[in-house]
């Protein structure tokens, strides 16, 4: 009996469920002044507690918006609408996952060859790692606009300048991982290749890059979720080519926060789907490498 | 024939506590198909010489010579196979594939490699565990994989520093046995070191005492022992008095004295 108490289903439910209490309880208040005031506009009464809390959570254009309604909003925006139509969040999210795709890609090679060469290198590994540190204290929000400018006035457009932002977000993770991850072997691992009189290209395949493989996937989680948040931002600044982002933008403009908090979602969802892939990628790789049960 | 030839070898650590002295006019020679002990305490410079001679720290004074090389030549010929205080077996391999190492860096043919694991196996008892991770073996298996390891491909040498150091006594005494038996059979020249009496009297035909502050040799004692030897014989006087000898030397290095 005890069990179920202790399961982790069980935890993650009732989380969920004091969220969406919690969820409904702030729509009633966030949204009661705006409706008190638009029930004096037309002169109406205030009516009773059911109505008014009817009321409350089927607002237009509320501040906080109803669960129910995001997920009506959701589900009209993908499973109900066309998938070509611009209104359709499956075609926006597919744009969107693009872009942190091709973005992630490109930084996880980058990440990679920048950490091989600060491991092998002392002088990379001083001049390098503060410029990179660097490059992550700049505002992603203040650089994008640049560098989409400037791509664009050398000539690229369209995908790759969007998936560069994300590739700016998720080298970063990657590189920071992998120098660590390619420093785990101990000493007496270094030495017995030694011993072996093996070349630093023999020691990095045959020991720092097999030994580095948890490090890998753990900053490919980091890296891919933000990865996204790139492609986002980027979508922000370059409107032209669609994405969640771009439609994060259009309820901005026209209030509409039901479709903003329904964009939120499927950009979340996108998100923890791509963190569970990567997730599973590294349960298979690990397996396959003999890695010790849990 | 001389394997390893020290004369009057120094080597001193720069720390930024000052000086360690950590070997200090060593002078020695193992000779072909020896079994030869370093005993003494921490400190005593023991691990130092034997990374000396595996080129992994390099002497300040004094020379070495492997086979009548310079120790980097004797890496560099893979002169040597070293076992070291933990397996280091790479836990991504089976344990067939950690033997493999050095065969695919050394780069020996696919049917040579197999027959070498093959035989290293089972000289070192592990038949049967080719395709386990090292993780589903226990520590005395682990570090009798990496036994085979050392020996597969062949070097005449084999280094090992304090290979049993962290199992228990009986699987200890178990592997101390197999060890000779397979020193018998492979007619290797070992460099081991311990600091455990009963191990070094067991094992050698000499055991150098060495003591700290500065690492030096205070004893060389060859060994009157017959070369087969049955674990019991550890309780026969002749045996006593190469401990009890060995003792001595240490005392002698004042290596019993508590130091701050």
């Amino acid at each position: 009996m005890t069990a179920i108490w202790r399961s982790r289903s069980f935890a993650v439910v009732a989380v969920v469920a004091v969220l969406i209490v919690v969820w409904y309880l702030g729509a009633v208040l966030l949204n009661l002044q705006p409706q008190l005031d638009t029930y004096q506009r037309s002169g109406a009464a205030v009516p009773a507690l059911p109505q008014l809390i009817n009321d409350l959570w089927s607002q237009a254009k509320p501040i906080l918006p109803a669960p129910h309604q995001v997920l009506g909003e959701v589900w009209n925006a993908t499973a109900a609408q066309d998938i070509t139509s611009k209104r359709s969040l499956l075609l926006q999210g597919w744009i969107t996952l693009e872009g942190t795709v091709l973005g992630f890609l490109i930084g996880t090679a980058l990440g990679l060859l920048l950490a091989v060469y600060i491991v092998h290198n002392e002088a990379a590994n001083r001049s390098l790692m503060p410029w990179i540190i660097a490059s992550q204290t700049i505002p992603i929000l203040a650089i994008a606009p640049m560098l989409v400018v400037g791509f664009n006035a050398i000539g690229l457009m369209g995908l790759l300048p969007k998936a560069l932002i994300s590739t700016y977000l998720s080298f970063f993770p990657i590189v920071v991982g992998m120098v660590k991850g390619f420093r785990s072997p101990d000493q007496m691992q270094l030495d017995l290749m030694r011993t072996y009189n093996a070349s630093r290209w023999t020691v990095f395949w045959k020991l720092r890059w097999p030994a580095s493989t948890p490090f890998l996937f753990t900053s490919m989680k980091v890296g891919v979720a933000i990865a996204l948040i790139g492609a986002l931002v980027a979508e922000l600044t370059y409107t032209g080519g669609g994405g969640l982002g771009v439609r994060l933008l259009t309820g901005s403009y026209n209030g509409q926060t039901v479709v903003m908090w329904a964009v939120l979602v499927v950009a979340a969802t996108l998100a923890a789907a791509l963190v569970v892939a990567v997730g599973l990628a590294e349960r298979l790789t690990l397996r396959g490498m003999g890695a010790q049960p849990a | 024939m001389t394997v390893v030839s020290a004369k009057t070898l120094g080597l001193t650590f720069h720390t930024n506590d000052g000086d360690v002295v950590a070997l200090s006019d060593v002078s020695l020679d193992i000779e072909k198909g020896e079994f030869v002990s370093f005993i003494g305490p921490s400190g005593c410079g023991k691990t130092t010489f034997l990374r000396t001679i595996a080129d992994l720290e390099q002497p300040t004074s004094g020379t070495l010579t492997i086979n009548g090389m310079t120790p980097s030549e004797a890496r560099q010929k893979r002169a040597y196979g070293y076992v070291f205080q933990s397996p280091a077996l790479f836990p991504w391999r089976t344990i067939e594939k950690n033997v493999a190492l050095p065969l695919e860096i050394m780069g020996y043919p696919d049917a040579d490699k197999k027959a070498r694991i093959a035989r290293t196996m089972e000289l070192v008892n592990l038949t049967g565990f080719e395709r386990k991770y090292p993780w589903q073996l226990s520590g005395g298996m682990q570090q009798r994989a990496s036994i085979a390891r050392a020996l597969s491909f062949d070097a005449d040498l084999l280094l090992m520093d304090e290979p049993f150091g962290a199992l228990d006594e009986i699987v200890r005494d178990h592997l101390n046995s197999e060890l000779l038996k397979l020193w018998a059979r492979t007619q290797k020249t070992i460099a081991f070191v311990t600091h455990s009496i009963p191990e070094a009297a067991y094992l050698s035909t000499k055991i150098v005492v060495m003591s700290p502050r500065p690492g030096r040799v205070t004893d060389i004692i060859t060994s009157t022992l017959p070369s087969e030897r049955p674990l019991d014989i550890r309780e026969s006087p002749e045996f006593l008095a190469i401990a009890h000898r060995v003792r001595e030397g240490l005392r002698a290095g004042h290596s019993y004295e508590e130091t701050a």
